[in-house]
C-alpha cells in the first residue's frame, strides 16, 4: 500500500467517524468514542507524513480516483511539501482530539460539534492531499464549511451568528477567488490537472493576475491584512480545541495552497509578487499583534496573534520568492525554512494557547482578561504549559519561537546581495518591522499571561477555579515539551525540512546535524551560528543557581506581608494592574494613529458626587474603511437589481435578446 | 454531388428565407403575419428539400414534409382560426416604430454574417454561410418576439426563430432524424400550450394582449 493509498484510507476512516458520530451524537458515549478515533487515526495519518518526509527516496506517489469530473477523475499525491503540511494538520488534528476527550465533556451541544470535527480534518487532509484544482477547490470549500459549522455551534449567541455569517461570506470570496485563479491556470482547454498546469507556459499577465487572485483567496483563508476581519470573530467563537486547529492549522493550509501555487504551479511569478508579499507580510504582522495587545477577550486575542505569526510567515516567505527569482538558492531555502518552521511552531504554541485559554473558559467561565487573574495557585499545570507557550511564541530562547525567527532574520540579513535596489532597501525596513512586531508581541503575552494567572483573582469566577481534566493537561503538556524540544534541536527540524526547500526552490540549507554541539549554522559558521541546547542549560544553570543561593542565603523562610499602598487604605484585589492599563502606553503610542484611538476623562467638580468617567473611542480602520463601504456598496447594487425581479416577459426576452447581441458583437470585434 | 448551381439554388433559398423574415417584421396585420410565416416556413421546406437533395440525405425529406404539413399547413390555419375565433384580427401594434425596426433587423443579419465569417474560416462554404442565414433568421425572429406586445405575434416569432434552428440543423451534414423530429414536435407542443395558454387569457382578461398578464404579476407584487 502506498503512502497517498494509507493517507486516503485515513481520510475514508475520519469520514465513516462523521457518519458515525451523526448517528450516536447524542448518547452519551458519543464524546469519548469520536474522539478517540479523531485521535488514533490522525496519528495513523502523522506518521505516514512523517515517514513520507523523513524516507530518503522521496518519490512522489500518486493515485488516481475515478470521482470528480468524469474526464479528471480525483488526482492525490504526496510530494515532500503535502507530507511537511500532512504532519503538520495531523500533529495539531491529534492534539485537538486528546484534548477533545476531555474538553468534550463540557459542551453542552455536542452534536453540533461532534460530526463536524472530524469533517474538518477530513476537509484540511484532503485539500493538501490533492492534486487537482477540482479536488482542490473542492475539499477546500468543504474545510471552510465543517469549520463554519463549528464557529457555529454555539449559535444562540448572536455574537456566533454575526462571526459566523461573515467568515461565510469571505470564505465564498476565497473560494471564488481560487476558482477563478485556477481557472486562468488551466488556461483555454481546461488542464486543471496540477501536472499540466505545472508543465504549461504561462504569460507573465496570467501570473501576475493569478498572484492578485491567490492573495485574495488563500491570504483571506490565512487572515492576510486587510481581509483578516473574519478572523478574530471566527475563531473564538467555535469550541476551543477547534480554535485551535482552525488557528494552529486551518490557516497553515491556506499558507499551503499560497506555496503550492506560487512556487510550484506558476512557473515564475511576476517580479513584483516578491515585494507585495513581503510589505503585505509585515504589516499583517504589526497590525495583528497591535490589536492582539488592546484585546481584552483572551480568545479573540490569540486569534489577532495568529495574524501576527501569519505575517511573520508570509514574510519569509516573501524573501524565498525574492531569492529564488534572483537565483540565490542557499539564502533562498534558508528564508523558505524558516518560514516552514515558523508554520510547525505556530501550529504547536498556537495549539497549546488556545487549550489553555480553554481550560480556562471551562473553570472560570470567563474570556475576559478582565475578569480573570490568580489562576497560576488554582491552575498549576495549566499556567506552566501556557508560560511555556506565551515565552515560545514571544520568541524567545531557548524555545522553539526563537528559533524560526532568528532564521527569518538571519534571511533578511542576506538581502544585500539582492540584485533588485527596492527590495534591498525595503527587505530591512520590513526587518525592522517584524522586530517592532516581536517586541510588542513579548508584551502582549506578559500581558495575557500576567493578568489571567497571575495577581489575585478579581471575580468569584476565578477564584473557584481548579485543575482542568487529565486528557487537556496531557494534551498541553506534550505540546510544551515539544515546544522546548523543537527548541533546543532546531537542527533536526532544518534537516527534515530540506526534501521540502529542494522541491521548492531548488536548494536546501547546509546540512545541520553534522554541525559539532547540535548548534544550527544557517548559512556559514563564520558568520552566525545559534546552539539552543547550550543556552537551554545556561538558563537552566543560572536560573538553578540564583534560586539556591536566594534562598540559601536571602529569604530562607517564606514571608507574608502586607502590600505597601502608599498610604491609600483598604486596598483590594480590583485595584490591581488590569489588562487595558497594561495596553495604555503601547496604546498611547500607536493606537492614536492605528486605531485612531481617543481616550477622555471626565473628573467631576471638587464635592460633586457624580463618579468621575474614562470613555475610550476605538475605531477598527479596515472594517470602517474597507468592509463597511463594499458591504455598503454591494448591498447598494442588490437594492437597485431588485427591480429586475419585476419586469415584464418581453423585457426578460428583450434582456437575453440584448446579451446575445452583446456577446455576438464581443465575438465579432474580439477574433 | 456539388457544384456552383446547387450552391446558388441553396444561398437563394435561405437568404429568401432571411428577406421573408424581414417582412415579418412590418406586418402589423395578424392574418398579414400568418400569411408571411406561411411562406417563410414554405421557403424553409424547399430549403431543406434541397439540402436533402444536393446532400443526397433522404431522411432530411422526412424533415421537410414535416415541415410542410406542420408550419404551412396546420399551424397557420389553426392560429387563423383562433384569431377568428377570438375576434381579434385588428391592427398589431408594435412596441418600436416599424423603421427602426427594420433597421434593427438589417444589423442583425449584417452582425451574424459577420460573426459567422469570422468564427468560421475552415469550414465549407457553402454551411458556412447557410449558418451565417440561420442565424440572422434565428436573431429576427428574436427581435419580433421583443418587439410585439401581442401574444399570437409573439407565438409567430417564436416558431420563425424555430424555423432558423431547423434551416442551421439541415445545413450541418449528418445531423440524425430523430433530432429533428424532435425539434419539429417541441414547436408542435409549443404552439398547443402556448394555443391553450391564449385561450385562457383571453378567458380571464377579454384580452391577448400580454400586458394584462403584468398587471396580474404587478398587482401580486403589492
Amino acid at each position: 500500500m502506498t503512502s497517498v493509498a494509507l493517507m486516503l484510507s485515513c481520510v475514508a476512516a475520519l469520514l465513516a467517524t462523521v457518519v458515525l458520530a451523526a448517528f450516536i451524537a447524542r448518547s452519551r458515549l458519543a464524546t469519548p468514542a469520536i474522539y478517540s478515533l479523531s485521535l488514533g487515526i490522525s496519528a495513523i495519518a502523522f506518521s505516514t507524513g512523517l515517514v513520507q518526509l523523513s524516507s530518503p527516496a522521496a518519490d512522489s506517489p500518486a493515485l488516481v480516483l475515478p470521482f470528480g469530473l468524469p474526464w479528471l477523475g480525483a488526482h492525490f499525491r504526496l510530494d515532500p511539501l503535502a507530507a511537511f503540511f500532512l504532519v503538520v494538520v495531523n500533529l495539531g488534528g491529534a492534539f485537538a482530539s486528546l484534548y477533545g476527550l476531555g474538553y468534550g465533556r463540557h459542551e453542552h451541544a455536542p452534536h453540533r460539534v461532534l460530526p463536524f470535527f472530524p469533517a474538518f480534518l477530513v476537509g484540511m487532509n484532503l485539500v493538501i492531499l490533492s492534486d487537482d484544482a477540482f479536488t482542490f477547490l473542492l475539499s477546500w470549500e468543504f474545510m471552510s464549511l465543517a469549520s463554519w459549522a463549528l464557529v457555529m455551534a454555539h449559535h444562540r449567541d448572536a455574537g456566533n451568528r454575526r462571526a459566523g455569517y461573515i467568515y461565510i461570506v469571505m470564505a465564498s470570496f476565497g473560494t471564488l477567488a481560487l476558482l477563478l485563479a485556477f481557472g486562468l491556470l488551466a488556461g483555454p482547454d481546461g488542464a486543471y490537472g496540477f501536472a499540466a498546469m505545472r508543465a504549461a507556459q504561462h504569460t507573465p499577465f496570467t501570473t501576475g493576475l493569478v498572484f492578485v487572485l491567490l492573495m485574495l483567496g488563500a491570504g483571506s483563508k490565512a487572515g492576510l491584512v486587510p481581509l483578516h476581519v473574519w478572523l478574530p470573530l471566527a475563531h473564538p467563537a467555535a469550541p476551543s480545541h477547534v480554535s485551535a486547529l482552525m488557528s494552529g492549522v486551518m490557516t497553515k493550509v491556506a499558507v499551503y495552497g499560497v506555496i503550492r501555487v506560487l512556487f510550484d504551479l506558476v512557473g515564475t511569478p511576476a517580479w513584483w509578487s516578491s515585494l507585495v508579499v513581503l510589505l503585505i507580510g509585515g504589516g499583517t504582522a504589526v497590525l495583528g499583534i497591535l490589536h492582539a495587545l488592546m484585546e481584552r477577550d483572551l480568545k479573540r486575542m490569540l486569534a489577532y496573534s495568529t495574524i501576527e505569526n501569519i505575517g511573520v510567515v508570509f514574510v519569509g516567505l516573501g524573501l524565498a520568492l525574492a531569492f529564488k527569482d534572483a537565483g540565490m538558492e542557499l539564502a533562498a531555502a534558508l528564508a523558505m525554512t524558516a518560514a516552514l518552521f515558523q508554520v510547525l511552531n505556530h501550529s504547536f504554541f498556537k495549539s497549546l494557547l488556545f487549550f489553555g485559554a480553554g481550560a480556562v473558559l471551562t473553570q472560570t467561565g470567563e474570556r475576559d482578561l478582565e475578569k480573570l487573574g490568580g489562576l497560576i495557585h488554582r491552575m498549576p499545570v495549566t499556567a506552566f504549559a501556557f508560560l511555556v507557550a506565551c515565552v515560545a511564541i514571544s520568541a524567545l530562547p531557548p524555545f522553539n519561537g526563537f528559533a524560526s525567527e532568528w532564521l527569518v532574520f538571519q534571511a533578511i540579513l542576506q538581502s544585500p546581495d539582492l540584485p533588485q535596489w527596492a527590495l534591498t532597501i525595503l527587505v530591512p525596513a520590513v526587518g525592522g518591522l517584524l522586530a517592532l512586531s516581536a517586541a510588542v508581541a513579548a508584551a502582549c503575552f506578559v500581558r495575557a499571561f500576567g493578568i489571567a494567572f497571575l495577581g489575585q483573582p478579581i471575580t468569584e469566577a476565578s477564584a473557584g477555579a481548579s485543575e482542568a481534566d487529565r486528557f487537556s493537561l496531557a494534551a498541553m503538556a506534550i505540546l510544551a515539551a515539544l515546544c522546548l524540544l523543537a527548541g533546543i534541536l532546531p537542527g533536526i527540524v532544518i534537516d527534515a525540512l530540506s526534501p521540502v526547500t529542494k522541491l521548492l526552490v531548488g536548494g536546501r540549507m547546509p546540512v545541520q546535524t553534522d554541525v559539532p554541539w547540535l548548534s544550527i549554522v544557517p548559512v556559514a559558521e563564520s558568520r552566525s551560528s545559534y546552539n539552543g541546547l547550550l543556552v537551554f542549560l545556561f538558563i537552566g544553570f543560572s536560573a538553578w543557581l540564583s534560586a539556591t543561593v536566594i534562598h540559601r542565603f536571602a529569604s530562607r523562610a517564606l514571608r507574608r506581608a502586607p502590600v505597601w499602598d502608599c498610604g491609600f487604605p483598604g486596598i483590594d484585589a480590583t485595584m490591581q494592574y488590569t489588562a487595558g492599563s497594561f495596553a495604555q502606553p503601547a496604546r498611547r503610542v500607536f493606537g492614536t494613529l492605528v486605531f485612531r484611538a481617543r481616550e477622555r476623562v471626565d473628573m467631576p467638580p471638587p464635592g460633586a458626587l457624580i463618579p468621575a468617567r474614562f470613555e475610550l473611542e476605538f475605531h477598527d480602520l479596515v472594517w470602517e474603511g474597507l468592509c463597511l463601504p463594499v458591504a455598503g456598496a454591494v448591498g447598494f447594487v442588490a437594492e437597485k437589481l431588485n427591480h429586475l425581479q419585476f419586469l415584464t416577459i418581453r423585457r426578460y426576452l428583450s434582456l437575453v435578446f440584448l446579451a446575445l447581441v452583446l456577446l455576438l458583437l464581443v465575438l465579432a470585434l474580439w477574433s | 454531388m456539388q457544384g456552383p448551381v446547387y450552391f446558388d439554388i441553396a444561398h437563394m433559398l435561405a437568404g429568401g428565407l432571411v428577406l421573408v423574415s424581414m417582412m415579418m417584421l412590418y406586418q402589423d396585420r395578424l392574418y398579414a403575419l400568418l400569411n408571411v410565416f406561411a411562406l417563410h416556413s414554405l421557403l424553409l421546406t424547399l430549403s431543406v428539400a434541397w439540402q436533402a437533395f444536393i446532400q443526397g440525405a433522404p431522411h432530411l425529406y422526412v424533415t421537410a414534409a414535416i415541415a410542410l404539413i406542420f408550419k404551412v399547413v396546420v399551424i397557420p390555419v389553426a392560429l387563423h382560426h383562433m384569431i377568428r375565433k377570438l375576434g381579434i384580427h385588428r391592427e398589431i401594434e408594435t412596441v418600436v416604430g416599424i423603421g427602426a425596426t427594420m433597421l434593427a433587423g438589417i444589423g442583425l443579419v449584417a452582425l451574424s454574417i459577420v460573426v459567422m465569417l469570422r468564427v468560421t474560416p475552415e469550414a465549407d462554404p457553402l454551411t458556412r454561410e447557410d449558418l451565417a442565414f440561420a442565424l440572422s433568421v434565428l436573431l429576427l425572429g428574436l427581435l419580433i418576439m421583443v418587439t410585439r406586445r401581442n401574444a399570437v405575434s409573439q407565438v409567430v416569432g417564436f416558431m420563425s426563430l424555430e424555423n432558423g434552428l431547423v434551416l442551421a440543423a439541415a445545413g450541418a451534414k449528418g445531423m440524425p432524424l430523430v433530432v429533428e423530429i424532435s425539434v419539429a414536435f417541441s414547436i408542435l407542443i409549443a404552439f398547443i400550450v402556448i394555443g391553450v395558454f391564449l385561450f385562457r387569457i383571453r378567458e380571464r382578461f377579454d384580452t391577448v394582449d400580454v400586458r394584462a398578464l403584468d398587471d396580474v404579476r404587478g398587482r401580486r407584487r403589492k
